[in-house]
């Protein structure tokens, strides 16, 4: 019998595809042969906007790369430019920087263990995740008037010291969520079909990896051992105790797996931070000018978000507004490796293999 | 659930010890290597290199550096690759910032191309995460890679006219 390939869309309206990404799949069968993935359906040129934007209004356009872990993209920027001019963080801003980032982890990770396991076929796990993370983002609708797209940092500190009775609140949600934590074990990552569906599908080995400059849990599901709060702490990492989870094979199974082991240690951080932030009090804005003009120079500053590693490039010619900026984004990064991951594998396989990564669209384009 | 699947399924506490948590890896304070950049200025004719240790290569020798770089050096892990448009200087700047990830050292590796031929040599061939990243730039910037395996534009359409990053791109609406 005479078999031919033929080729099918994978998104770009698909549930499974996050947001707006389309794969030309050309299939043999069930087989994938040959994977072409196709971006920018998202793009809004944020790096060009921002050339006409003084540097704190570049702020809010941060808020829209990953805007599911907002408030590390926030950090991001506003680390790079405070190295530039050379500022220097109160303590309790950096206290704070370091909660409500972790946060963001957590409701980060939150969403992409739900979204990973609806994409496998389990739709309870989506609507349980989504329970802690509506927490979460009650709490930071208390500290800065939005759920989603923060705004909070500000070059030189945060834009405002915690509410009254807040980290009460937020220490009453982190005794709780251990115990969620330990349902998902259960339902989700001790699931034999979800197991079944995820594990030995598509390992990246090490050298894999690292070549394509894979960052955050995905790479340490290969078991690389790179975090950049431990391997090359910034802000005030180095005081926190946490342990870095590695992978062993780098199949779905680690990469999701990462992710979810990293929750804890989250919750660890957090944890530590309520504790050494009750001593330390008074204000949580530097010594900044009112016009932000870092002297002439560039400058190139990294940090690790909830998806992988987030670096800022920023080149300044002296004025109002930066000269250029250039965002370094993990998830457009992962996704360079995805027409080799896919080919050979079925279809069904891709879906695990593209939920996986745990990519952002919002990032992707930027 | 098939004969073929039953196999895999692990029971939860295998999974535990399996995804072992990772030992504290010694923090390294050193961003660059001094001794590094003053090794390959002696080898490569035409570096410079400035105040913040960023090494500036000629285009001729670039790839030679890259090599050295990745497998003398152990900088394993290019993490960002980008571009700058210097129209009043008529070029752009290529921006490399490359990793050790067993090292812990970094080092940023700048080389210019005028602006009326940009084409620079791909380093895709040395570190496969450029793959997007060049296509980015391409796309952007207008930078030609060559040796890229699929230098074709990748965040705007592809009957997109122009590129929007430079400095010279001329566009409608919004604030200027």
């Amino acid at each position: 019998m005479r078999t031919q390939e033929y080729v099918l869309n994978f998104g770009p309206q698909h549930p499974a595809t996050h947001g707006v990404f389309h794969i030309i799949m050309t299939l043999d069968g069930e087989t994938v042969v040959k994977a072409e993935p196709i971006c920018g359906y998202l793009h809004r040129g944020i790096e060009k906007l921002a050339e006409s934007r003084t540097y704190t209004q570049v702020i809010a356009y941060t808020d829209r790369i990953d805007y599911l872990a907002a408030m590390l993209m926030n950090l991001g920027y506003v680390q790079t430019v405070e190295k530039l001019m050379g500022v220097e963080v109160p303590e309790r801003a950096e206290y704070i920087r370091i909660i409500t980032g972790e946060l963001s982890r957590l409701a980060s990770h939150f969403l992409s263990t739900g979204i990973f396991a609806l994409d496998i076929g389990a739709a309870t796990g989506f609507f349980l995740c989504f329970r802690e993370r509506e927490r979460i983002l009650d709490l930071f609708e208390e500290l800065c008037g939005s759920r989603m797209t923060f705004s909070y940092m500000r070059i030189g500190g945060v834009a405002e010291d915690l509410p009254e009775g807040w980290l009460d609140k937020l220490s009453d949600l982190m005794k709780i969520i251990p115990g969620y934590i330990e349902e998902y074990q259960n339902l989700i990552a001790g699931n034999e079909i979800f197991q079944a569906r995820t594990k030995y599908v598509c390992p990246v080995s090490a050298e894999e990896a690292i070549n394509y400059s894979f960052s955050g849990p995905n790479l340490r599901a290969s078991n690389v051992n790179y975090d950049l709060r431990k391997c090359r702490p910034y802000g005030i990492y180095d005081r926190f105790d946490f342990e870095v989870p590695l992978g062993k094979r780098g199949d779905c199974f680690d990469r999701f797996y990462c992710r979810f082991l990293e929750m804890a240690q989250s919750v660890r951080i957090i944890e530590q931070a309520m504790e050494q932030i009750k001593e330390v009090d008074g204000p949580v804005m530097g010594k900044v000018p009112k016009m932000i003009k870092p002297p002439k120079g560039e400058i190139y500053h990294e940090i690790e978000a909830a998806r992988g590693i987030i670096g800022y490039y920023v080149v300044s010619d002296g004025s109002a507004k930066p000269y250029r900026v250039h965002v370094r984004r993990p998830s457009f990064i992962n996704l360079g490796m995805l027409d080799k991951m896919c080919a050979g594998w079925k279809i069904a396989d891709v879906v695990a293999i593209f939920g996986s990564l745990d990519v952002m669209l919002g990032e992707v384009d930027c | 659930m098939g004969g073929k699947t039953d196999d895999k399924v692990e029971s939860t506490e295998d999974l535990i010890t399996e995804v072992a948590a990772a030992e504290v890896q010694e923090a390294s304070s050193a961003r660059v290597l001094p001794g590094i950049v003053e090794q390959l200025k002696q080898k490569y004719a035409g570096i410079e290199v400035n105040e913040q240790l960023t090494v500036v290569a000629p285009l001729d020798n670039l790839m030679d550096l890259m090599q050295e770089l990745k497998h003398t050096y152990h900088l394993d892990y290019l993490t960002n690759l980008t571009a700058v448009d210097y129209p009043d200087e008529n070029r752009f700047e290529i921006v490399y910032n490359i990793n050790s990830i067993g090292h812990g050292y970094s080092i940023m590796v700048k080389t210019g191309v005028s602006r009326d031929n940009p084409v620079v040599p791909s380093v895709f061939p040395v570190w496969g995460g450029a793959v997007w990243q060049e296509r980015e730039v391409y796309d952007l910037l207008g930078i030609v890679f060559t040796g890229h395996p699929n230098l074709k534009r990748i965040l705007t359409n592809d009957g997109f006219e122009g590129h929007p990053l430079r400095k010279d791109f001329e566009w409608v609406g919004g604030r200027q």
